[in-house]
This record gives structure tokens, C-alpha cells and sequence, in this order.
């Protein structure tokens, strides 16, 4: 396959400096809102602050791929004198947390870098500087990029299997045709 | 749709554990706002002034704010109604923390309890789904370790919780309710939960709050963005460092405490300590701070860090904030800040405010010295070790007692107003720094202000640091500063009070007592009252807005900002109109309880140089300017003006107004 230059863009996270506001959550779910900022709802935000208070953990982490299946990470990291599990870390959408889900369906989030802004809102609404934005060029493998409708669709497809997705879909077009 | 707000609340009914989702009627929005000005409303319709703080048809109810779960920065204030066992008025504490934008999420604006559980329970609101569950195990945990386990329980991590420790159990006055690094201190909510057996309210919520015009809410906010950013940029020359910045005063970060230490009174509001802030105590103090601020925090969508994750030498990890920094370290007139570190932590999980409980605390201990109290008070008892000695262990015992309302501490649980009256024997003059019959901040300064005698007479909050602040506390020496206060000054409500700041001096004929002239200070003191009620109604932390110097938030954008969100279309003043309304409605609230011109009244001592003619002709002067009679209800003109016909007619009723009285 031909190698191609990539733009990469990424958050840069200085979890140090995070005073746990959740900022980032509520303009994330705002600016994804349709239509845009008619509303606020953290558990819709492809970026979330993992916390435990009373351990000194505050742990932004920005939505990647959705994966359909768990994987054996289950290791703990001492950090600081701090404990954190690897899932901690992680920016899958999995079947093992709730995290990155769509709340009412149930469907994968991912980080679109905010899209049409110039940077993602939350390195914009984070006044304590925990986020910053960077971007790279690379060179990478030319891929197709799948719709996201296809990337929703294969998490359904995943979880509940072709066939049943298919039937479903089938019944509902015959449905709304009558 | 409704927007901002949810339009649901949920209804408990905690006797037969009967639980609603009931709808709430549009119109409150457009005539109380919500937040303080829609609760306010309920305890008025559904609160008759004969129920008692701890009768069972004492509402309690947690509220969010208009604003609360919106991109507002800094709207995460939760208000707490009750009626209080301390002074038997309408108290309003409130928290900040993350507790109300999870209840808009979860799909509810307040949660109203009623009556009482006959067994310990803490309330799960998981969105739609909501259940009492059994507390009994929860019984005698603090009230910190508390909000961990029920999130254990539940296998909730992101939940929100609200807890009582032993103190609000024993129903303890000044017993707070803690959530997060916040808590609702004032004026006994714990108690009134403690009595309804609520050891904690859980919540979680993963549903949309709306806004009206969303775009245009967010071009607002862009405003309020930037002055953040220029405020925390710059902050205000020629003021004390802690009230140079926003936010709540910044005791986490900023180690210089001569000002609070030799300005404010040590033990019981006595004492003030010119001569403390020496090198050794400095050195002390920063290195006890420093080595214990493990991280600055903040509460929901606010970009200022007004808390501190702490551990004291290794410690258990709590949260701090504010002025409890040293409030237990004054209290017990001890010089090292460690002290303070280590009670406080007791003192978070007892859930006690330690606004109150400090003064309370130096209460007992005067009396001791005095010979009101005795070693019999101090005795030990089978369960219990007799008093220590030293000033640490002394407070350190005396806090076991009153959280837990053992020996003398039964009596000093009840505040020291309460406490006083019930010990006898002269301790009633030893309760000189109450108003209200609520403790107030230690402060026994020179001369009669004359804008604080106003705040600390007739407000409801009934503690001044919830009401203060747009003002300068003192004039500006020279007229350069002033010059230089006044040019950039866009929170103004109007120009004119430029003037009244360039003019005041630190001494001579501008000067307190007399000036600000009474007129003026009417109107300064209603404009920090207007914008502290709009703070409370939309859940906007006063720290951003009315309790500072030069806020991000004030009279010229706020209306534009809730119109955006409710799509309502407010302008200044049919949105000061609203807050007036329930401004008016909590005093009829507390005058239909008794309260009356008598009572508002600072303490004796609460300033060496006093003016009683000066101070009548200032509480005439406000009364009338606020619409009230002279004895302080208000007329029923006024109330008419409000659209509170019914609230007069009410008060006629019961001879509070009187035909013809103005």
C-alpha cells in the first residue's frame, strides 16, 4: 500500500494540572449537540476526567477507536506513589465500561478533534492549561477510513450479530414503507 | 421543551417512602427564577409558620439553579432550604461541588423531602430510576468516608454524593451537609436531615439539559471567557492580596495570613493578635500549607481553584477550602497550622461547619475559664476520657462531645446562642457574637461601617461573607487609587456610584460613619443583595459574581445570559424585578416566623465606636428604600408592586401588616 503524509492531531494531557472541573465535558457534549450547543450532557462527552478524590487521581482522557472486544489488560500502575488500573488510561470505546457510549443508544464515541474549529473546544475551555493541542506530520499507510455510520453499525453488528441487525433493519424499511 | 431548567421535581415523601416526579408549573421560572427565588416559594405555600425546624412538615429541600448544568463556568452552587433549629428562619446554606449539574442531568431541578423516614436511609436518584435505600450500615460513618461508600455500593464512581457524618445524625445545629470538596454549612441543614434519617443523597445523571438559544448563549459566554482570563491576568491593585483575585478567596494558594490572623479575633471573637504574623509563625504556617496542598481543585465547570486536596504529614486525604483553613487554630488560640489540619479532617468527617463550630467551641472554653462551666463538664465517663489540659486536646475532646452529643456537648450542639440560655449562670453574656442566634465571623473591629451594619442587620443569609462584596471593605487612601479603581469598572449598575468611591475617605467628613451617606449606602447594599440573589437563583458561585471585587458576572450580562439559556427575554430590570420578588418573599417568610425589627442587630461588640442614633436612622433609611415598614415586613405597596397580593393579604391576616402602616 502507498505510504502517504498524515496530519496527526492530538491532545496533549498535563494531568498534574487538572483541577477535576469537567470543563471539557460539558463544551464537548455542547458542541456535538444537534443542533450545535442546544445541549449540555457530560455523559455524551467524547473527552472525560476519570477521578478518584480522594486519591489524587484526576484523569482526562479524549475518546479514540471503538473496539469490540475486551482486552486482557487488567494491570495497575503505580504512579507517583498512585494507583491507577490500565483501563484508566484507555481511550477505547469497549464492551467492558460505559464508557464513551452514547447513553441512549449505547454507540461509540470518538474525539473528532472538534471538526471545523480550529482547535478542539475543550483545549480552548480548559483555562488550567491541562490541554494542549498538537499536531504532526507522519507518514502512514494509506487506509480507508470507514464512515460513521459503518463504525456504528459494526458495534450493533458486533454486539447483537449480523443477522439480527440485518432483520432488524429490514423490518424497520418494510415498516416505514407501509 | 423547557430549557435550562428540566421542569421536574422530585417529591419524597419520607414517611411512607413515597416517591414522585411531578411537573412543575412554567410560570415559577418566569416569576422566581429558580434556584433560592423558586424554593423560596414552596416553603412559603407549603410551610406554615407554626412547623418547627424539626417537626416533620419541615421541608428540606436540595435545589439546583437555573443555570446549573449549562456551559455557565462556575453555575454548580446547590441550595439547601430549611427551616433552621437555630435561629427558626428560612436558611439557605449552599455547596458547590458537582452534586447540581448531576441533578439536572439526572432530569430534576430540586428534590423535596417531607415528613420523616422511620429508619436510617440514603436516597439513589439514578435518572428516571429512584429509590430509598437502607442506611443502617452507613450509621456512625463520617460524612466523607460516607459519599466513597455508597459509590462502592452502587458500583457508581461517577455519582454525585451528599452525606451527613455523626453530627447531622445527632442532629448537631451547626451540623453541615458535605459533598465533594463542598459542603452546606450554615444554620443546621445536617441536623434537618439528620432528623428526617437521611444519611445521604446519591446521584447520577446522563441526560440532556437544553438551552434556548444555544449559540448565542455561548457568544455570551465568550465574554465571560475572556474577563476571566483578564481578571486572573490582572488582579486589583492596592487591596489585600486575598481579595485581589475571583473566585473564593484563595486560601489554598496564597500562604500570607497576617491580614486574617491580626485582623480577625482569636478564641470566642475575642482576641486580636497584632503581633502574630512574626517570621517564625510565617514559617510555619507556609511550610504546614505547602506540605499539605496536595493539589489545587476546583468544583463543576469552573476554571479557579478555590479547594485543596490536603493530607496532613501523610494523613488521611480530605478537601479544604476557604477560611477553615485556620478557623479551629483561632477558635483554640493555638499558633501552629498543623493543628488546624488534623481537626479540620475530624471535623469534615463529623460534618460540622467550621464557620460555627470553632466559636462554639471557645465558647466552652471561656465559660471553663470563667468558672461558669466546671471540672464536672469536662469529666470523663465510662465511654470517654476526662478533658486534656493543653488547648489541642481540649478542642480536639471538646468537638467529640458536641458531634456527638455527649456530657456538655448535648448543650453546646445547640449553638451559642442556644447553649448560653440553657447553661444560665451569666454564660449569656459570653454570647456576644451572635445575630439571629447565629455565630458570626470573628471580626471586632474600630469604627461603625455603615455599609456592614446594613448587611449584617437585614440579610437572610444571616452571614455576611454570602452577602458582601462588590464594594471595596475600606476606602482607598489616596484619590489616585481611587482614580485608577473606578476607570475600569464595567459591573457598575450605574455610573453614578463612581462618585461615592471617589469621595470616600479613610478619615474626615467623607468617611465612616457618615459616609457613605445613608441614601448611598441603601443602594450600595441593595445592589450586593440584588446580584447575590441572582447568584442564588441561577446557581452561579458568588465567587465568580457577587462575593468579589469586579466579578465576571454582574447586572449587564446576566440577563442576557439567562435569556439566551430559558428563552425567556429579560432585561435588567424585569430580571431584577424577579430576584426582588423572592428577596421580598423570604423576608415575609421569616417575618410571618417573628422576626422583626429587634432582631436585626449586629453584635454589641462587633465595632468599639458605635452610633445609635446614626444606626436607626440607616436601618429607617434602608427600610424604606427596600419598601419595607419600620418594622421591617414589607408594605403592602411593595408587595403589590411584586405581584405578591397574596403575600400581603397573608400577612394582614396575621396581623404582621397592619392597615394603613407604612
Amino acid at each position: 500500500m502507498a505510504k502517504i503524509k498524515k496530519k496527526i492531531k492530538t491532545i496533549k494531557i498535563d494531568a498534574d494540572k487538572c483541577n477535576g472541573c469537567r470543563s471539557c465535558e460539558i463544551i464537548c457534549s455542547a458542541f456535538h449537540a444537534t443542533p450545535k450547543y442546544s445541549a449540555i450532557n457530560p455523559a455524551r462527552s467524547r473527552i472525560q476526567v476519570i477521578s478518584h478524590r480522594l486519591k489524587n487521581i484526576w484523569l482526562p482522557v479524549f475518546a479514540g477507536e471503538y473496539t469490540p472486544s475486551e482486552c486482557m489488560g487488567r494491570d495497575i500502575y503505580v504512579i507517583d506513589g498512585k494507583e491507577y488500573d490500565q483501563c484508566g488510561f484507555c481511550r477505547s470505546a469497549c464492551p467492558s465500561r460505559d464508557l464513551f457510549k452514547e447513553p441512549d443508544s449505547g454507540l461509540p464515541l470518538k474525539c473528532d478533534m472538534c471538526e471545523g474549529e480550529e482547535k478542539p473546544l475543550c483545549v480552548t475551555w480548559c483555562l488550567a492549561d491541562v490541554l494542549v493541542y498538537e499536531e504532526r506530520e507522519e507518514e502512514v499507510e494509506e487506509e480507508v477510513k470507514p464512515e460513521d455510520v459503518e463504525i456504528g453499525l459494526g458495534s450493533l453488528i458486533d454486539k447483537y450479530g449480523l443477522e439480527k441487525i440485518a432483520d432488524t433493519v429490514a423490518r424497520m424499511s418494510m415498516a416505514k414503507k407501509a | 421543551m423547557r430549557y435550562a431548567e428540566t421542569g421536574y421535581n422530585l417529591e419524597i415523601d419520607l414517611a411512607t417512602g413515597n416517591i414522585e416526579r411531578v411537573e412543575t408549573d412554567p410560570k415559577m421560572m418566569e416569576t422566581h427564577l429558580g434556584g433560592l427565588g423558586t424554593s423560596v416559594k414552596i416553603h412559603w405555600d407549603r410551610v406554615p409558620p407554626e412547623v418547627k425546624p424539626f417537626d416533620p412538615e419541615n421541608l428540606l429541600i436540595v435545589s439546583t439553579g437555573l443555570l446549573n448544568g449549562t456551559p455557565a463556568f462556575s453555575a454548580n452552587r446547590t441550595v439547601v432550604t430549611f427551616m433552621s433549629p437555630e435561629s427558626n428562619l428560612l436558611a439557605y446554606p449552599m455547596m458547590g461541588g458537582f452534586f447540581s449539574a448531576e441533578m439536572k442531568y439526572a432530569g430534576y431541578d430540586k428534590i423535596i423531602f417531607r415528613n420523616k423516614s422511620p429508619k436510617w436511609v440514603y436516597l439513589w436518584v439514578n435518572n428516571d430510576k429512584v429509590e430509598l435505600r437502607d442506611a443502617s450500615h452507613l450509621v456512625g460513618r463520617g460524612a466523607l468516608e460516607t459519599q466513597d461508600l455508597v459509590r462502592q455500593e452502587l458500583n457508581q464512581p461517577n455519582a454525585q454524593v451528599a452525606a451527613i457524618g455523626p453530627a447531622g445524625e445527632n442532629k448537631v445545629f451547626t451540623a453541615s451537609i458535605e459533598q465533594s470538596r463542598s459542603s452546606a454549612s450554615r444554620l443546621g441543614g445536617g441536623a434537618v436531615m439528620g432528623d428526617k434519617k437521611i444519611k445521604a443523597i446519591a446521584v447520577r445523571g446522563t441526560k440532556d439539559v437544553n438551552l434556548a438559544r444555544g449559540a448565542e448563549f455561548m457568544e455570551h459566554m465568550k465574554g465571560v471567557t475572556e474577563y476571566i482570563k483578564f481578571r486572573n491576568a490582572n488582579p486589583i491593585q492596592d487591596v489585600m492580596t486575598i481579595l485581589s483575585g475571583i473566585g473564593s478567596p484563595q486560601e489554598m494558594v496564597h500562604t500570607d495570613e497576617k491580614w486574617h490572623t491580626e485582623n480577625f479575633a482569636w478564641g470566642n471573637a475575642r482576641t486580636r493578635r497584632r503581633d502574630f504574623w512574626t517570621k517564625e509563625n510565617e514559617e510555619n504556617w507556609t511550610k504546614a500549607q505547602l506540605g499539605s496542598v496536595k493539589r489545587l481543585i476546583s468544583c463543576f465547570n469552573c476554571p479557579q481553584h478555590c479547594g485543596g486536596l490536603v493530607s496532613y504529614q501523610g494523613g488521611p486525604y480530605y478537601m479544604m477550602k476557604c477560611f477553615g483553613k485556620l478557623t479551629y487554630c483561632m477558635g483554640a488560640m493555638v499558633d501552629d497550622l498543623g493543628f488546624n489540619f488534623r481537626i479540620l479532617n475530624r471535623a469534615t468527617e463529623y460534618g460540622v461547619d467550621s464557620f460555627s463550630t470553632p466559636q462554639i467551641l471557645a465558647f466552652a472554653v471561656e465559660l471553663k475559664e470563667a468558672g461558669i462551666l466546671t471540672d464536672k463538664d469536662f469529666a470523663g465517663t465510662s465511654t470517654y476520657e476526662a478533658c486534656p489540659e493543653d488547648k489541642e486536646g481540649r478542642f480536639f475532646w471538646l468537638l467529640d462531645r458536641v458531634a456527638h452529643r455527649e456530657g456538655i456537648g448535648d448543650i453546646l450542639a445547640d449553638g451559642v446562642y442556644h447553649a448560653a440560655r440553657a447553661i444560665g449562670n451569666g454564660a449569656e453574656a459570653f454570647d456576644h457574637n451572635t445575630i439571629k442566634k447565629h455565630e458570626q465571623l470573628p471580626l471586632k473591629l474600630g469604627m461603625l461601617d455603615p455599609l456592614y451594619y446594613l448587611m449584617y442587620s437585614t440579610n437572610e443569609k444571616i452571614s455576611i461573607t454570602q452577602i458582601e462584596g462588590q464594594w471595596p471593605q475600606t476606602p482607598f487612601p489616596t484619590r489616585e487609587q481611587r482614580e485608577e479603581f473606578v476607570k475600569d469598572w464595567p459591573q457598575l449598575p450605574d455610573e453614578h456610584f463612581k462618585q461615592y468611591l471617589l469621595d470616600w475617605e479613610l478619615r474626615g467628613e467623607n468617611s465612616n460613619p457618615y459616609y457613605p451617606t445613608p441614601e448611598m449606602c441603601c443602594e450600595i447594599v441593595d445592589w450586593m443583595e440584588m446580584l447575590h440573589n441572582i447568584d442564588d437563583a441561577v446557581g452561579i458561585c458568588c465567587g465568580m459574581s457577587g462575593f468579589c471585587l469586579k466579578p465576571p458576572y454582574h447586572i449587564h450580562n446576566y440577563p442576557k445570559l439567562i435569556s439566551a439559556a430559558n428563552g425567556m427575554d429579560l432585561d435588567e430590570t424585569s430580571l431584577k424585578k424577579i430576584v426582588n420578588r423572592s428577596r421580598n418573599l423570604h423576608r415575609a417568610v421569616n417575618n410571618r416566623r417573628g422576626m422583626t425589627r429587634a432582631d436585626e442587630k449586629p453584635p454589641t461588640d462587633h465595632w468599639k465606636k458605635r452610633f445609635p442614633e446614626h444606626e436607626e436612622l440607616l436601618l429607617s433609611t434602608y427600610y424604606k428604600y427596600k419598601g419595607w415598614n419600620m418594622n421591617g415586613v414589607p408594605t403592602k405597596e411593595k408587595l403589590h408592586e411584586l405581584d405578591l397580593g397574596y403575600v400581603a393579604e397573608d400577612l394582614e391576616k396575621r396581623g404582621i401588616l397592619k392597615d394603613g402602616e407604612d
